[in-house]
């Protein structure tokens, strides 16, 4: 296994994620009552920041294995936009709409771009430098494409 | 004893065992997304449709569906795959791996998606629930529930295939992920146990 040192992208990623699961906690445990959005933006704000300070920690590691990163990662952000659409129709459905629309909107963009970065980054930490991105040439994510 | 050794030192081509063969695989089955993608519409539609049986039987299946493939991963399959042999160990985890990256995602959105409609329907979402307490409840455990699956298993899933796909796999880096992947889906069963009184609670309540 490669001894390079990499940045905790798990760690910071999975505590991005629970800000944004405990904004929509704490947005949808007082409906339908209108609630200061502060908190619930004050949470998105922080896990944004975490995405974007982890993905630039990224951007610094050397020889990291970015074209497999995209390779896994455009297939799982594709698998992801169609969940992520799921839920925002179920809002949609549900009348929620103004402030807590926009937040909980933004809250499933940040969740749609980080978790399939997170899978990529999984994959693609496990890449040693003298392997291609298709490995043997015999593993695109789905077979055949 | 003394006899298999001695039989075994009398070999004289005895070589390392042979490398583990893996067989070829679909990282993500292509059958699979099919009905990936039929229940993804079925929600779509039910949603839509809002009536309270389909939402009650989406909500119901799925979500017993996740919580038995939790715990039964996490405490039949898990001890069961680790005591294996490596080669068997390989063979089944190129079957069982591929299908739990299709059946999972949509499983745990299905659950979800029909979970907020069905509370919604109920009225059981809004603060105005006498026991909106427990809702909160299944809020909060859900959600710790998804940041392990999104943040440990699912990209441990990935990897583990992608690593297998190599022409070399690591088995250092398989034993790695695995061990994750089964350490989660133990978490994520003993945390279905809290769903399950969640559920059944509010169910009780007249």
């Amino acid at each position: 296994m490669s001894d390079r040192r990499l940045p905790p992208f798990t760690e910071v990623a999975m505590a991005s994620l629970a800000l944004i699961v405990a904004g929509g906690i704490y947005l949808s445990a007082h409906l339908p009552k209108h609630v200061p959005l502060t908190p619930a933006i004050i949470l998105l704000a922080a896990s944004a920041l975490l995405m974007v300070g982890n993905l630039a920690s990224l951007t610094r590691v050397p020889g990291f294995a970015w074209d497999r990163f995209v390779q896994v990662g455009k297939w799982s952000l594709l698998a992801y936009l169609v969940i992520s659409g799921l839920i925002e129709y179920t809002f949609l459905q549900n009348h929620i709409k103004g402030g807590s629309l926009v937040v909980l909107t933004l809250s499933l963009v940040v969740f749609t771009i980080h978790v399939p970065a997170l899978v990529g980054f999984t994959v693609a930490r496990y890449q040693e430098p003298d392997e291609g991105p298709g490995g043997d040439g015999r593993s695109p994510v789905i077979a055949g494409s | 004893m003394v006899e298999g050794a001695l039989s075994i030192a009398q070999e004289p081509e005895v070589a390392a065992p042979p490398a583990l063969e893996i067989p070829d695989f679909e990282i993500v089955p292509r059958l699979g997304l099919v009905f990936a993608a039929i229940a993804a519409v079925a929600i779509v539609v039910l949603v839509a449709v809002n009536k309270l049986w389909p939402l009650v039987f989406l909500h119901v299946s799925f979500g017993a569906a996740w919580t038995i493939i939790d715990l039964f991963l996490g405490f039949v399959l898990g001890p069961i795959m680790g005591a294996m042999p490596p080669p068997a160990r390989v063979q089944f985890i190129t079957r069982l791996m591929p299908k739990m990256v299709v059946i999972m995602p949509i499983v745990v959105t299905v659950t979800l998606t029909a979970g907020w409609q069905l509370a919604s329907h109920m009225g059981t979402v809004l603060t105005t629930y006498p026991h909106h307490s427990w809702i909160v409840a299944s809020f909060i455990v859900v959600g710790v529930m998804a940041v392990l699956a999104l943040g440990l298993l699912e990209p441990a899933n990935i990897a583990v295939l992608i690593e297998l796909k190599k022409r070399r796999p690591r088995p250092e880096v398989v034993e790695r992920l695995m061990k994750r992947f089964m350490y989660c889906a133990g978490v994520l069963g003993a945390m279905q146990v809290a769903t399950l009184v969640i559920m059944t609670r509010i169910a009780s309540f007249p």
